[in-house]
């Protein structure tokens, strides 16, 4: 495999130029129709792609109790990533394929073309408690190319500040291992919120990093500890005692809901909302289904109130005309993706609440606001 | 097959209903890998067959070797279309959210493209089972399956359309939707075809290249031997696809209904029509892989939207709710089935059996409704 080069820009390296493949390759579909070449190659060796992108765990690494990290090699599809984004990572569990995003920890640059994921278990998470007891050497997963607009911007700025808490460091401890390996060489404040010093998840690299780099600075605040750099939750006297020049440059947040509402209100309050850049993780939100039809549901740039009719007659009602057939949940005509929110099944009480899942309109109602792709 | 009058009251009816929903539900909980492996090592036996068959091919010039390569390739093509893409179609596997094999993608081994297939059979066929003139899967269109189809000299030829619509079969199912008996008499328009034809033969021209071209084309030499042998396998898939299809609902005891039996239907009484419409064929577990599980029609038709491995798996019960409601349970081996199934190709094509509904006695009845068996 090529590896990325560790230039100096923010593209990402393509492997090989399409035409180059595409000869021999429509021959090999031509021949593989209607299945597509990879599903064939798969039943041999899943890390064999003609086009779809996986990657092979090729090593898993436990640095906090709750908290595994992943080194994945992926197949050569992979176009790299620009620190800050995430990618979708799909995993089997009880035969049933799970999609989250996860961000890459480790910089855009890293010689092997390998990346890192570090993922948080959470109590009642079904991915995260999955690949925390289950990942392993050998394991393959579906990968998605990266995505998303956290990134820093092409144009470096003279100073940044990241903040971040709890598993929300990953984006910018990219962010951080990039700028190093660039020799970037203004100033960086690193503040990071955790419990204690236990639950930092990757301390030692954090650590090296800042002895390495003079212009690093890592501030540590512990919540339920006093050994930290800072005390307590975050507030404005933190980020005048670490980085009183905040209003001048961008500030790069990502962390769990409580710290990110108080910095946002802070800036927004500072009137600096322009100079904060946010990456939410967005916990699935519990829903409390009771029966009562309440919440908007749109169906692509048309919403409606929820009437707690299927969702097949309100898109009708909304005068949309999706397409359907049986309209009892035996012919699949109706389906749809459901981008968000949760929905139940009228035939078996089922619920249905993981973003981007396909549901049969007609058999679905929604619980609470629901957004469907039509 | 029963012949006396069963009655039974809304109230059983509504029960049936939640008994068969329960059994449903039970299934649907406990799907988990063992679904998955289970399709995923059908797939992966069809694939090494599709390949080893390809390459024995290229040895075709010895005997043993067409032959273990043909049968190999006409193995790979019932497998794709039966266990595999008539059930991912159905949308048995979505629940496992693999986008190669999800209903709306899915495209298999044969001449009608998936989406055509979806409509015509997913949604017409398996909501309007066996109601006349809604389910054009009775006669397809060509032939005379029910006594109550009006006779016509052309259902003389009844037996060779058969023969014709079973040796082309991946062809007719291709035209399927197309509606052409519709078209001719005039109630649906010719336009409304261009599309759907636009469909088909981008699928026929890129199944056509792959066995008729591209691979005689790469055993060189062997080109004529090897395009008669893709040409075999695909012929030995359609009596095979044939076969199975016509044994689920039409050997003796089948029951048909008219628009009127079946208005506002409850979810009970649709059950009802859905196993009194279908027929089984008893056979070891080989068999039912080839026939897609679709030897378990009855239940197929009852759960389409169940993995087809679970059939077996609850065959019993619902032979246990028809027992108990008094319902036939249409069951019986495929020499059995299919040959009642020609013998009524043979007896239709003749004006014989074509009285009217109403003067024919019902052979079962539920609350008020007659839903007859046809004979
Ligand atoms: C852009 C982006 C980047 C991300 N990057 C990372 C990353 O780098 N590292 C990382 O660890 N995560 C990251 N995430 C979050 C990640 O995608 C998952 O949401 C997370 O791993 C939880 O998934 P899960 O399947 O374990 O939890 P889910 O099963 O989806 O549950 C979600 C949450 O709901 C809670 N929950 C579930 N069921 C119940 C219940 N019955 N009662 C009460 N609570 C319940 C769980 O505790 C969990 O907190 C990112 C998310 C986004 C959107
Ligand atoms: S319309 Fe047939 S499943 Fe929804």
């Amino acid at each position: 495999m090529t590896a990325l080069l560790p230039k100096r820009s923010n593209r990402s390296p393509r492997r090989l130029s399409p035409l180059r493949r595409l000869e021999p390759l429509r021959l090999f579909e031509a021949l593989a129709t209607p299945h597509g070449v990879d599903r064939y190659l798969e039943l041999v060796n899943p890390m064999l792609t003609v086009r779809e992108l996986r990657a092979e765990v090729t090593a898993v690494h436990r640095s906090t109790l709750d908290s595994v990290t992943l080194t994945l090699r992926p197949t050569r599809q992979w176009r790299g990533f620009k620190a800050g984004q995430f990618v979708n990572v799909t995993v089997e569990i009880d035969g049933v394929r799970r999609t989250r995003c996860y961000s890459p920890t480790c910089s855009q640059y890293r010689k092997d073309g390998l990346i890192e994921i570090t993922i948080k278990r959470h109590p009642e998470g079904l991915v995260s408690q999955y690949l925390h007891a289950n990942a392993a050497p050998g394991l393959v997963v579906q990968l998605s190319q990266a995505d998303g607009v956290f990134h820093l911007p092409a144009l470096r700025p003279e100073r940044l500040l990241l903040v971040s808490g709890g598993s929300g460091i990953t984006p910018v401890l990219s962010m951080l291992r990039t700028l190093c390996d660039e020799g970037y060489s203004g100033e960086v404040v690193f503040l990071h919120y955790s419990n204690g010093e236990h639950d930092v998840a990757l301390l030692r690299e954090l650590r090296e990093l800042a002895a390495q780099h003079g212009n690093v600075r890592l501030v540590l605040a512990y919540t339920d500890a006093t050994d930290g750099d800072l005390t307590g939750f975050f507030g404005p006297h933190h980020l005048a005692e670490v980085a009183p020049w905040f209003a001048e440059s961008h500030t790069y947040l990502c962390g769990p809901p409580a710290l990110m509402s108080s910095v946002k209100a802070h800036y927004a309050e500072a009137g600096l909302t322009d100079l904060l850049h946010i990456e939410e993780f967005q916990p699935a939100p519990i829903v409390v289904d009771d029966g009562e039809p309440t919440g908007t549901i749109a169906f692509g740039d048309t919403t409606a109130e929820n009437s707690g009719e299927t969702l097949l007659e309100q898109a009708e009602a909304a005068g949309l005309t999706p397409e359907y057939g049986c309209r009892m949940g035996i012919c699949f005509s109706c389906t749809q993706v459901k981008t968000s929110g949760c929905t139940r099944n009228i035939r078996t009480g089922e619920l249905h609440s993981d973003p981007d899942e396909e549901i049969q309109l007609c058999i679905n109602v929604p619980v609470g606001d629901v957004s469907i792709d039509l | 097959m029963t012949n006396a009058s069963i009655t039974l009251t809304k109230d059983q009816i509504d029960e049936l209903g939640r008994e068969l929903d329960a059994i449903k539900l039970r299934v649907i909980n406990d799907l988990g890998k063992e679904d998955r492996d289970y399709i995923y090592n059908v797939i992966k036996a069809q694939r090494a067959l599709e390949v080893g068959g390809r390459a024995s091919l290229y040895l075709g010039f010895l005997p043993p070797f067409w032959l273990a390569g043909t049968a190999a390739l006409s193995l790979s093509k019932i497998l794709d279309n039966m266990e595999i893409g008539h059930n991912v179609m159905h949308g048995q596997y979505d629940w496992m959210r693999d986008p190669a094999l999800n209903s709306k993608r899915f495209e298999w081994d044969t001449a009608c493209p998936a989406d055509q297939w979806r409509h015509s059979h997913n949604y017409m066929h398996h909501t309007f089972t066996n109601i006349l003139d809604k389910d054009r899967d009775i006669g397809y269109g060509i032939l005379r399956m029910d006594e109550t189809q009006r006779w016509n000299p052309y259902y003389l030829g009844n037996p060779a359309w058969a023969f014709l619509l079973m040796t082309f079969f991946q062809y007719g199912v291709a035209l399927h939707d197309l509606e052409t008996e519709n078209v001719i008499t005039g109630k649906r328009k010719l336009s409304e075809n261009k599309a759907l034809w636009d469909g088909i033969w981008r699928k026929i021209g890129r199944q056509t290249l792959k066995d008729y071209v591209l691979f005689p084309a790469l055993t060189g030499p062997l080109f004529v031997s090897t395009l008669t042998a893709n040409a075999t396998a695909n012929l030995a898939r359609n009596l095979w696809a044939f076969s199975i299809i016509f044994c689920g609902h039409f050997p003796t005891g089948v029951a048909t209904f008219t628009q009127e039996e079946t208005e506002n239907e409850s979810r009970g009484e649709w059950y009802i029509r859905q196993m009194m419409g279908s027929a089984n064929i008893t056979g070891g577990k080989l068999f039912h892989i080839l026939s897609g599980n679709l030897s378990h029609q009855i239940e197929h038709h009852l759960f389409p939207d169940i993995p087809a491995r679970r059939y077996p798996q609850i065959a019993p019960e619902v032979k246990a709710l028809c027992e108990k409601y008094g319902l036939p349970y249409n069951s019986g081996r495929f020499s059995k089935q299919i040959g009642s199934t020609w013998a009524k190709i043979f007896r239709l094509a003749l004006p014989i059996g074509s009285q009217d509904r109403s003067t024919k006695p019902p052979a079962v009845t539920v609350v008020d409704k007659k839903l007859r068996v046809a004979a």
